[in-house]
């Protein structure tokens, strides 16, 4: 997981689906190392985003650039090969299968050798605090837990970037703070950078360094946490005050 | 040792005993059963194999196959075929065979994975080919046609050609369905076979971790078509005659699919214990339907498939994930955490 992280660039990304605009011109930069973050309300056009990066359906517009290289348009496993991890929304454990297993697909990306990429499964679930449940099938955990096991199944496949969709939604304090912890930590060993939707404030300001908002797939601000905070666009958004 | 772990892995000392008790008595069998019981256990076992290998496609990589009497009635024709006009040994007719049925279940696969059908309209697809293609048998001279294809009785007797009594048969499938437990456990614990489990339980979170979906189908689709065909080649020479309606009837393709889902999908062993399963029960029920026609003076023509179909109903209701999870679970025969270290000093 020392691979280091990678810079994300993106370039007026667009998306219509049968005419209705989800997304419209969005670009931003993540410099590799750093966390971002990507918020705004709900059917903001944030999931498409991170669905168009991820390669779940190539963009209308506009291009998706890691570590200079053009990554547009790419099935969902070669950009996992170009090194970007991803996190569902609602999680997609592999139900059926043990919390060992889910990890260890993940790990396999990158390392071929089985037993080689479960020792290494078993490295990301102790560090992501799963290592006891791993015999337990996934379907049985608790949504806190199969939070972690999205996290631990992303990290195993040793991403340079990765996109988490809302791992906190659904955690109590305490978790998200683990969760914080947890991930600033891993971005302050490994370099890796991270780019998080999140609907949580508390985790969004206690990790990005950097914030995109968006309302209505259009980018309406970016910056600091600090100043996301005192942007009047940004609070009319989510305040609900912009009677026109 | 590390191959030994790899294949018994996940078994506690006393399954490994039962397998291998199971082992030897299948092996000696034939030694101390009469002919009757012996044609029992060939079907036991050929069900077996015939399932192990659909199991591939939609227990490994949850691709439901619904005709796979495709690939066993074109690998049957296939080598029946060379043997009957040119008297070429059914192992040589078997490759050709398998090639065939391979490149069947590649266009199956091909025109599904491609065009995404998933689910019941990828079945669909199977059910399709596999009822087009007895169609076209049905008018294919050169095989028989519709009247079927005969293959020789008399000749020179042995394994070269396939032609013996039903002990050589009987050792000839075991070896077979015992060659396709080890290699079915071979790829379940590769790298192919991790990916075809993400593949099954949820294809976009697998190709979101780095699987290349399209080619893990493929590659379980061709994998499962020539391991049917084989099967096939098998069946065709033991019965010495194929017909159009009843190689690639989609009651065969049933056929194929019951023992697995039966035994426990997805499992290796599932396959054995649902073709006992199910062929003994077929064998009770007929003598059950008989004697109750003695007693009663009735005809009870039929009675035996509704004392079958009750039967799997009630399986199916009771152990929905198959007998043998359940039965291995009971006797002890599988670890609770099966990922134990390999034993100390085998060395990584």
């Amino acid at each position: 997981m020392s691979t280091g992280g990678a810079t994300l660039n993106v370039r007026g990304l667009g998306k219509s689906f049968r005419g209705l605009r989800a997304v419209h011109d969005v670009g931003f930069d993540v410099p590799a190392g750093a966390i971002h973050a990507l918020i705004g309300p709900n059917g903001a056009g944030k999931t498409t985003t991170f669905n168009m990066i991820a390669g779940v359906f190539p963009p209308s517009a506009g291009t998706v650039q890691l570590d200079g290289r053009t990554i547009t348009g790419l099935r969902p496993d070669r950009v996992c090969d170009a090194g970007i991890g991803r996190t569902f929304q609602i999680v997609k454990p592999f139900p059926g299968l043990s919390v060992l297993d889910n990890v260890l697909i993940g790990a396999l990306k990158r390392e071929p050798d089985v037993s080689r990429a479960r020792d290494r499964a078993l490295t990301v679930l102790r560090e992501l605090g799963l290592h006891d449940k791993r015999a337990m099938t996934a379907s049985n955990l608790t949504l806190p837990d199969r939070k972690r096991l999205e996290v631990a199944r992303a990290l195993a496949t040793q991403p340079r970037l990765l996109l988490l969709d809302e791992v906190m939604a659904g955690l109590r304090p305490t978790e998200t703070d683990q969760m914080v912890a947890f991930l600033r930590e891993l971005n302050a060993r490994t370099g890796l950078t991270i780019l998080l939707i999140e609907h949580v404030m508390r985790a969004v300001m206690a990790l990005s360094q950097h914030i995109v908002v968006l309302n209505y797939g259009e980018k309406i601000a970016e910056g600091s946490p600090e100043a996301i905070a005192r942007d009047q666009r940004v609070l009319d958004v989510y305040l609900g005050q912009d009677a026109h | 040792m590390r191959l030994w772990h790899r294949l018994t892995g996940d078994m506690t000392t006393r399954g490994q005993v039962a397998l291998a008790m199971f082992a030897a008595l299948l092996l000696a069998a034939p030694a101390f059963i009469g002919s009757y019981p012996l044609s029992i256990l060939i079907l036991v076992v050929y069900f077996a194999y015939i399932g192990q290998a659909w199991n591939v496609m939609m227990g490994f990589a949850g691709q439901l196959s619904l005709g796979h009497a495709l690939y066993l009635g074109l690998g049957g024709y296939t080598a029946a075929a060379l043997a009957f006009h040119f008297g070429v040994s059914p192992w040589i007719g078997m490759i050709a065979g398998v090639l065939v049925a391979m490149l069947a279940g590649g266009i199956v696969g091909f025109l599904g994975f491609r065009f995404s059908l998933a689910g019941v309209y990828f079945a669909l697809l199977t059910i399709a080919f596999a009822e087009f293609t007895r169609i076209l048998f049905d008018h294919f001279k050169w095989v028989g046609g519709s009247a079927g294809l005969f293959l020789k009785v008399s000749g020179d007797p042995g394994l070269w050609h396939l032609r013996g009594g039903p002990v050589m048969f009987y050792y000839v499938i075991l070896a077979m369905a015992a060659l396709a437990l080890v290699a079915c456990r071979l790829m379940l614990t590769s790298r192919l076979g991790y990916h075809w489990l993400a593949i099954r339980e949820d294809p976009e979170a697998a190709q979101a971790s780095g699987v290349d979906v399209f080619r893990g189908k493929m590659i379980a689709v061709l994998i499962s078509s020539g391991m049917a065909a084989v099967g096939g080649v098998w069946a065709a020479f033991y019965y010495k005659n194929l017909f159009p309606e009843t190689a690639f009837a989609m009651g065969r393709s049933i056929e194929v699919i019951l023992a697995p889902i039966i035994g426990g999908l997805g499992t290796l062993i599932g396959p054995f214990i649902g073709a006992a399963v199910l062929v003994s029960l077929g064998d009770v029920f007929t003598i059950a339907a008989e004697k109750i026609g003695e007693i009663f003076g009735v005809k009870t023509a039929g009675l035996k498939q509704i004392f079958y179909g009750l039967a799997l109903l009630a399986i199916v209701a009771f152990r929905r994930d198959g007998v043998w999870p359940w039965l291995a679970r009971k006797l002890g025969f599988v670890h609770s955490d099966p990922y134990l270290p390999p034993p100390a000093g085998k060395g990584r």
